[in-house]
């Protein structure tokens, strides 16, 4: 027998907000068993890469001392890694991509922490248009000359990492964590990430992003709470107290402008104890993500940077502006974006004759031709082999710092 | 054997309790001594002329009892029964029903069709009785009309109870032949007729082959479509809800009769009674559902090879449809807001029209418009709530850029309408159409905010107002402030809201606590309001939020506490929408660092009145606590084991729960939560756990969508007490096995069916994983390596099915990394056996799914260290 009326909802939403409360539940339980089974793999990656053998020259445990020539000691190390075929680096990609943890990759030695911390900075592309709601949407500050870095404190020390991964300073610090006092030591868990330039004029760590503080990650938080949160943060923690036996550099917030007419003029022109090397833009909605994004953009002219042209390794500007791209397998040049820009292929004859091999980062020099665009794109670059750029460069250039040279 | 019962049934219908309950008695030892001579005696009963109606209808039912029950269990047992019995037996039992089909007395004859059809349904898939269908039908050229009327009546019954590959299509084909000529306007007998339409109705599943053959089909639709001219109005209702039933079995086969279908609908719409109307509109209803269900499929981009074509029906009808609708919307009933079982031609109308616009999008806008500008101000309540109603219904459909510009403009005149509109009616569908504005124009995907900083205070304002009216007006404004909410969900820092949060929140409680809150859902809007309100807010106003935990605990005590003095159902309602709430609050403050220390300070105290919640008998409150729980245990971590000694009993009674078995559910889940914050505190649990787990597998009883949760929740265990899993493995590995080999295969399954087995895949595959990775690194992982082959030759066959899905796809890879990692060398060697794990690999390493992708590479290197790639 059929049902004689047949009914449909009426004036009622399609889903009761019990089912969405059963359904959440359900998200988040299946979402915790998830982390569960990653952190168990996890720790097996990290396990895995203990058990290869450890390179010679990092093997030692290190020292509490500050180490700037510690890179240049390692030079047979680099050479290694210049050497790694390609499969194997897709091993070690690999096994690097399943440490997603600072707490683990601290744990790592010699090239393979490098590497690993190499791929934890944001990179800035080369603002090469004004984005449209700048006004609105993006913070403009000036950035601080000096060596980008990678800050991490855990288990009472503080290690800051250059671009390319490898060690500028191990160091105690007031940040939680940072070092070996009482009322500093913390448990494993309360450790710091901060993304810093380290200006050399007043040996300061001037702190341009935070990405966890005492364990809680701020990586999914978007910039305009991260800024708020290094700013209450930073101050209470007490690193930005002159050095001390305990605090052996101080840390500094950077001023924060919106992009309204004038915070771009205030950080453009007003005063700031360091020497500026032009502005860096951040998108207030975007996470930190690592590797190049154009959510954050870098912008230099003469007026706010002394480099905004660059310098070969003796300080000398080039006659030639010059680009470093990487070599693929099949000879296409390109730069470091996901995905690649291809800027030229080079023929086999001469990669025979070269020695080189994919993977390699190689300088060239853009010649009278310059770079040619058709509808915004690039159709041709006059370039020249100059050499291999110094070995610690992690990167090519990006598309947008390439093409705004 | 046949025994005299009649006074026992008599009796068992006595208005005395303890007569009454003295013959139930006799007739429940009675078959549970003799159930051969109780079966004979209920059916000679039922035979037998000379009895009364009454103890022939009572044996009637009381034999089909005794075949068939609602539960799947008891159905199984009582069928198996049945089939025991001796041949001869069944024989006189049939012959006395088929003889009782002939009854002079209707309700033998009814009871009789009923009865006929449980037997059917148990012995035609035996292919037993095969004389049943030629019996029936010898009946259908009887003469006198009762017979032919009960002989339809019982092959009606016997189409629903017998799935169509069970009977021949030769008989099917008699079978339907019976029953349209039955249906025939010539047929002299109206009572006929009425059956005849209704067995259609049932067989129209059967009609396959005959929907296929054009003459065939020509005839049956021509039958229908006249019987929906009868002068008989329940012939006439009958007729339409089997066109309503062709249109969603046979939609491809409507073509031909859409413009005739379309007239007759048209005119029972418009002249004729309600409930024929009701399933004219329902036609069109359901033509949408279908065209949905097939534009939602394939995309819109249709090719020769889509499995069924969109006709674009709808499309078609539009400019006749439309109208139609719109004036069954002027037919409102008077108090339909106020009464919850309301269903009429307005409230059908305009959800047709609802349907229309998601099925044709922008083309429908146009012809609404001039509907509603003409009515909306008009001084005849009906009108101005027959505009509202019309705008709010399609809202859904057309895109963004076809209604932003009109939402603008009318947004400002129901915000008037809402404060000022005299009519209550016009009042909450107002409320209603604000709600929809919210819910589809709103929010991040939508490009032109609809509302902005301009008008945002107003329309809070005007909802907060709301709030105060009758209960049905403002619980749809409550709904309406939930999509508000809803629409700032990713709004990310900073949200519009906060600087109204208090006063929203301060909103919602005064209206729980209104005295007639009870009415029209009204408190059950305003908390799930608040919860949506909860889980939309910002960093900014976590204070706030912090500040609400003792309110809804204080509310929550205060229902533990009346609850002593007046155990009514209202009170358990109240319970389980403020222990919903709190889980919502220790949800969102859990799972960020500054406030979960905040939320821990109350966690003694929340958690003592979850235990006080349980001694409440009602299910929704069960899982409302227990997914409040879930919620604490994953916030509290390793410290929830303080709690451990007192929850468990009622975490025993969740998983035992059968009937309920979304408290079972749920309870399953929250074992894994509490897996995962306890880890291996929580092995002195375990053994009760999972006897209990293993208890619910084996349990015929329990809904089977809780199985494969509680498969995963084997790995959570396992993962969390690691090596000590071993004394389970000897239960946990047999049961996994066998599950694996059940749902290694789907060939031929459907949709629903593949779904459940990709479920249960998974939940077997999150099971092994759990396993391995818990015994990893410990001394005993030998104990696994006999069942490695078993777990790669399941990953082989479902990888050969081509059937799993991304899900099952992640998990699959995962353990196979799993298995290379816990088993190291001995799993190599294995491995290799199994050729199509590489081509799995190498599927899921090229995957778009970014987490399928990441379980691939960690399988990648787990694999390599140990198989020389």
């Amino acid at each position: 027998m059929p049902t004689h009326e047949i009914r449909r909802a009426y004036k009622r939403p399609a889903i009761s907000d019990q089912q969405k409360r059963r359904e959440l539940s359900l998200l988040r339980q299946q979402q915790n068993r998830f982390d569960a089974q990653s952190h168990a793999r996890r720790l097996a990656s990290t396990l895995l890469s203990f058990n290869q053998p450890p390179s010679s020259s990092s093997s030692s445990s290190e020292p509490h001392c500050i180490s700037e020539e510690h890179d240049e000691g390692d030079e047979g190390d680099e050479d290694v890694y210049e050497e790694d075929n390609d499969d194997d680096q897709l091993q070690n990609g690999t096994q690097l991509n399943q440490i997603k943890d600072v707490r683990q990759a601290s744990k790592l030695r010699g090239q393979e922490s490098r590497r690993w911390f190499a791929r934890q900075l944001m990179l800035p592309e080369w603002m090469i248009d004004v984005p449209d709601c700048l006004t609105l949407d993006w913070f403009v500050l000036a950035r601080p000359a000096g060596k980008r870095c990678f800050v991490v404190s855990i288990n009472g020390t503080t290690v800051s990492r250059q671009r390319n991964g490898s060690v500028l300073h191990y160091f105690p610090s007031a940040l939680p964590s940072g070092a070996r006092t009482r009322e500093n030591s913390g448990s494993a868990q309360s450790y710091c990430i901060l993304d810093c330039i380290f200006h050399e004029m007043d040996q300061t760590y001037y702190v341009i992003d935070i990405l966890c503080w005492r364990g809680y990650s701020l990586y999914d938080c978007n910039a305009d709470f991260r800024f708020f949160w290094l700013n209450s943060k930073l101050s209470e923690s007490g690193a930005c107290k002159p050095p001390s036996h305990y605090h052996k550099y101080r840390f500094s917030p950077v001023p924060v402008y919106n992009c309204d007419q004038s915070g771009l003029l205030s950080a453009y022109t007003e005063k700031v104890p360091y020497v500026k090397d032009g502005l860096l833009f951040y998108n207030k909605h975007a996470h930190y993500q690592s590797g190049n994004t154009p959510l954050t953009l870098v912008w230099k002219d003469e007026k706010c940077s002394q480099y905004v042209i660059d310098t070969d390794s003796a300080g000398k500007v080039p006659s030639k502006q010059q680009v470093v791209l990487e070599l693929q397998s099949d000879g296409k040049v390109t730069t470091s974006d996901d995905p690649p820009v291809v800027f030229g292929c080079l023929d086999q004859e001469f990669l025979l004759k070269s020695g080189l091999s994919p993977g390699n980062l190689l300088r060239f020099s853009i010649s009278d031709g310059g770079l040619t665009f058709v509808d915004g794109k690039l159709e041709k670059a006059d370039l020249q082999y100059q050499d291999k750029p110094n070995r610690a460069r992690a990167f090519a250039d990006s598309y947008s710092k390439a093409i705004s040279i | 054997m046949v025994m005299e019962i009649t006074q026992i049934l008599l009796n068992a219908q006595s208005i005395e309790a303890l007569a009454r309950q003295q013959a139930e008695n006799t007739l429940a030892q009675f078959q549970e001594q003799n159930l051969t001579s109780f079966l004979l005696s209920l059916a000679g009963e039922l035979a037998n002329e000379e009895k009364p109606v009454e103890s022939r209808k009572l044996a009637g039912l009381v034999l089909k009892n005794a075949l068939d029950a609602k539960e799947q269990h008891r159905k199984y047992e009582l069928v198996q029964k049945w089939v025991a019995l001796d041949v001869g037996s069944k024989n006189q039992i049939k012959t006395f029903l088929l003889q009782s089909l002939s009854s002079t007395v209707h309700d033998a004859r009814s009871t009789a069709s009923q009865v006929i059809a449980k037997v059917a349904g148990i012995e035609l898939p035996q292919k037993q009785w095969p004389e049943l269908i030629g019996s029936l039908l010898g009946n259908i050229h009887q003469l006198p009309p009762h017979v032919k009327q009960a002989t339809l009546e019982t092959l009606g019954y016997l189409c629903e109870e017998v799935s169509p590959d069970a009977v021949e299509q030769d008989q099917v084909n008699k079978i339907l032949t019976a029953v349209v000529q039955g249906m025939n306007a010539n047929e002299p007998s109206n009572e006929v007729r009425l059956a005849a339409t209704h067995a259609l109705f049932n067989a129209l599943g059967f009609a396959q082959a005959n929907f296929n053959n054009d003459m065939e089909r020509d005839y049956i639709m021509r039958v229908v479509c006249e019987a929906t001219l009868s002068s008989d109005v329940k012939i006439r209702q009958a007729a339409f809800e089997c066109l309503v039933a062709i249109s969603s079995t046979y939609y491809e086969k409507l073509s031909h009769y859409i413009k005739d279908i379309f007239s007759i609908t048209a005119k029972a719409v418009k002249e004729d009674e309600e409930p024929v109307a009701l399933q004219a509109v329902e036609f069109w209803s359901s033509i949408c559902d279908e065209e949905i269900d097939i534009l939602e499929e394939y995309g819109g981009d249709f090719t020769g090879d889509s499995e069924i074509p969109c006709f674009y029906f709808i499309k078609q009808a539009l400019p006749a449809l439309v109208p139609m609708l719109l004036e069954t919307l002027l037919k409102q009933e008077e108090d339909q807001d106020q009464d919850e079982g309301a269903w009429n031609i307005a409230m059908a109308g305009g959800t047709c029209l609802g349907l229309v616009a998601r099925t044709v999008g922008d083309d429908i806008v146009p012809l609404v418009m001039p509907f509603i500008e003409e009515n909306i101000t008009k001084p005849d309540w009906r009108q101005r709530e027959a505009a509202t109603y019309a705008f709010g219904s399609i809202l859904e459909g057309p895109s963004p850029d076809k209604l932003t510009a009109i939402v603008n403009v009318a947004l400002n005149f129901m915000l008037t309408a809402l404060t000022k509109d005299p009519n209550s009616h016009v009042k909450d569908t107002t409320a209603w159409t604000l709600g929809r504005i919210f819910e589809f124009l709103h929010g991040s995907a939508v490009e032109t905010p609809i509302i902005t900083h301009a008008n945002c205070q107003q329309i809070i304002t005007v909802l907060l107002q709301a709030m105060k009216d009758t209960p049905n007006v403002a619980e749809k404004a409550c709904g309406a402030l939930y999509f508000l909410a809803q629409g700032y969900e990713d709004v990310g820092s900073s949200s519009p809201l906060t600087p109204y949060f208090q006063e929203i929140v301060q909103a919602l409680l005064t209206a729980t606590h209104r005295e007639d809150a009870g009415e029209a859902r009204l408190r059950t809007a305003a908390y799930e309001t608040l919860n949506e309100v909860v889980r939309c807010s910002t960093d900014e106003t976590a204070p706030l939020v912090l500040q609400l935990v003792p309110v809804i605990m204080m509310e929550l005590h205060k229902t533990l506490e009346s609850h002593n003095l007046s155990p009514d159902g209202k009170q358990g309602e109240l319970q389980g929408l403020l222990c919903g709430c709190l889980q919502v609050i220790i949800q969102k403050l859990g799972s960020a660092e500054p406030t979960r220390a905040v939320l821990l300070q109350y966690a003694d105290q929340i958690m003592q009145l979850f235990l006080g919640v349980f001694a409440c008998r009602s299910a929704t409150v069960h899982e409302e606590a227990m997914l409040g729980i879930g919620a604490l245990a994953y916030a509290t971590g390793p410290d929830f084991v303080k709690y451990m000694n007192e929850f468990y009993k009622y975490l025993e009674m969740g998983l035992q729960n059968f009937e309920e078995y979304q408290v079972c559910a749920v309870t399953v889940g929250v074992v894994g939560d509490l897996c995962r914050a306890l880890e291996d505190k929580i092995l002195p649990y375990c053994d009760g756990i999972m006897t209990q787990l293993l208890k619910d597998l084996s349990s015929n009883q329990l809904h089977r969508s809780v199985k494969p949760p509680i498969f995963s929740c084997f790995g959570d265990i396992a993962l969390a007490i690691g090596e000590n899993f071993e004394k389970y493995l000897m239960y946990a590995m047999p049961m996994l096995q066998s599950a694996a080999d059940l749902s290694a295969h789907t060939a031929g399954a459907d949709d629903e069916i593949l779904e459940y087995t990709n479920l249960l895949r998974n939940g077997i595959l999150e099971a092994y994983s759990g396993i391995l990775q818990g015994f990893k690194n410990t001394s005993k992982t030998q104990l696994l390596l006999p069942h490695a082959r078993h777990i790669l030759s399941f990953i082989d066959s479902i990888y050969q099915e081509k059937d799993m899905d991304d899900a099952v796809m992640k998990t699959a890879i995962g353990v196979l990394g799993d298995l290379a990692d816990t088993l190291a060398a001995s799993a190599g060697s294995l491995i290799q056996q199994f050729p199509s794990c590489r081509d799995l690999l190498n599927e899921c390493l090229s995957s778009d799914d970014h987490s399928v992708k990441q379980s691939a590479e960690w399988a990648k290197l787990a694999i390599s260290r140990v198989v020389s790639v």
